[in-house]
């Protein structure tokens, strides 16, 4: 059961981190369309991620719910991996500011959706049916996410001199943090070894076509990675992830138990 | 079937989804099914559209006091399996998603599920726009009012609509 919940979380996390970030557009998009495309993207991933918890509530039983799940969990208990926490902007120094750049935002967007695009898929084979039934729903929704993300990738690629060097610098930036995607975590290989999980190493040379194919058509260079491999995923984070989450669970923390 | 199960299939022919007040719950696909629970009582299944649809608490709500008021007491389930799909929506039920202004989904294609061919995304179909009936439309955003529509515009009349995506 240990493995299903540790694997089901990761999952779950991944969904509600990426969901909460690309919420911070709501209001704030660059232009009303895309306002409205990352909200309906976030609905989907919060979506996502409730139905997931309320599976690890089923499971753990006692008093758990999907609410203590999202807002009573501290950083270290977060099993995202570490590229969905950043903020929408590249690395800072000191008390350096930034206003948001889309651009970081559609990059992270299609790496991430590139990989559940596939790993959705490969999980609706998952030995627990519960988690497959959600994955046959998520892979409908996460084929429109990599739809958009990828389109947009194209455009402020293959765009003008402007948008093509500031999504390259996004790229640049966020590029190394999928080499987590690679690296198996002990959840991770608890969860295939018991049927569950999918081991996404597996589905490395169709995310390379994915994204090799989107890069090409943008006219962006692949980055080479190497070096630190980031362990949000075993609750290593960024000093990023405690930000956002005071900002999401302050509201339940202030009231808990509230209802409305 | 039992008097109470066709007593309540025959209540909530008429309910209508919250968001698209035309088309009835059944007609959506989302209203699964009514049968007799293990416990003696009655079970009402829905499923979700998309996984964060706002509406589902909406619809549990509406179907438990529809029922009530016939004085049919049920319980409502929610099942994801099989994953709601836009093709079970109805004739009839499209035919009234066009006469409200949204322009319905086409039928999925078999194989339209495997992600890792639609690098270049196929042709998009011909969306005709619900209120001229012109094929001349573009569409203006993948992503519309709610999860489950696109935003278009016909370039014929000039005025914009929503698309319900085949899901």
């Amino acid at each position: 059961m240990s493995a299903a919940v540790d694997y089901l979380l990761h999952l779950a996390d991944n969904a509600l981190i990426l969901g909460q970030r690309n919420a911070e557009w709501c209001g704030h998009g660059p232009i009303l369309e895309e306002d409205i495309a990352l909200s309906n993207v976030s609905l989907d991933l919060i979506g996502q991620a409730r139905l997931l918890y309320q599976l690890v509530a089923t499971l753990k039983g006692g008093d758990c719910t999907e609410d203590k799940l999202a807002y009573f969990r501290d950083t270290h208990e977060f099993r995202n991996y570490t590229l969905l926490e950043l903020p929408h902007h590249g690395p800072l120094s000191g008390y350096a500011q930034s206003s948001p750049d889309y651009g970081t935002t559609i990059v992270r967007n299609f790496l991430y959706s590139a990989l559940m695009a596939l790993l959705w898929e490969a999980l609706e084979k998952s030995s627990n049916a519960d988690l497959a039934a959600i994955a046959a729903k998520s892979l409908k929704e996460v084929r429109y996410h990599l739809r958009h993300s990828r389109d947009w990738l194209v455009r402020l690629g293959d765009g003008t001199d402007e948008s093509h060097a500031r999504v390259q610098a996004s790229l640049d930036h966020l590029f190394p943090y999928t080499q987590e995607f690679w690296a198996q975590s002990p959840a991770e290989a608890a969860a295939i070894a018991a049927g569950i999980g999918v081991d996404v190493t597996t589905l490395r040379a169709d995310w390379d076509a994915i994204v090799d194919a989107a890069l090409d058509e943008a006219t962006l260079q692949r980055p080479a990675v190497s070096g630190y491999v980031t362990e949000g995923k075993q609750g290593i984070h960024s000093e990023h992830l405690g930000f956002l989450l005071a900002e999401m669970q302050s509201l339940a923390r202030a009231h808990p138990n509230g209802v409305w | 079937m039992n008097a109470n199960v066709e007593a309540a299939w025959a209540a909530l022919e008429e309910l209508t989804d919250p968001e698209i007040p035309v088309i009835s719950l059944r007609e959506l696909g989302i209203l699964r099914d009514v049968r007799p629970a293990a416990d003696g009582g009655l079970e009402v299944v829905i499923t979700p559209t998309y996984s964060g649809c706002p509406a589902m608490g909406q619809i549990e709500d509406d179907v438990r006091a529809t029922l009530l008021a016939k004085g049919i007491a049920a319980r409502v389930v929610t099942q994801l399996s099989p994953a709601w799909t836009t093709d079970w929506m109805s004739e009839t039920g499209k035919e009234k998603l066009r006469a409200y202004g949204i322009a319905p989904p086409h039928q999925t294609l078999p194989g339209s599920n495997v992600v890792r061919f639609i690098s270049k995304p196929a042709k998009a179909e011909t969306v005709p726009c619900p209120h001229c009936g012109s094929g001349h439309t573009v569409e203006s955003s993948h992503f519309g009012s709610t999860a489950c529509k696109a935003l278009y515009k016909c370039l014929d009349c000039q005025e914009p609509f929503d698309y319900f995506k085949p899901y």
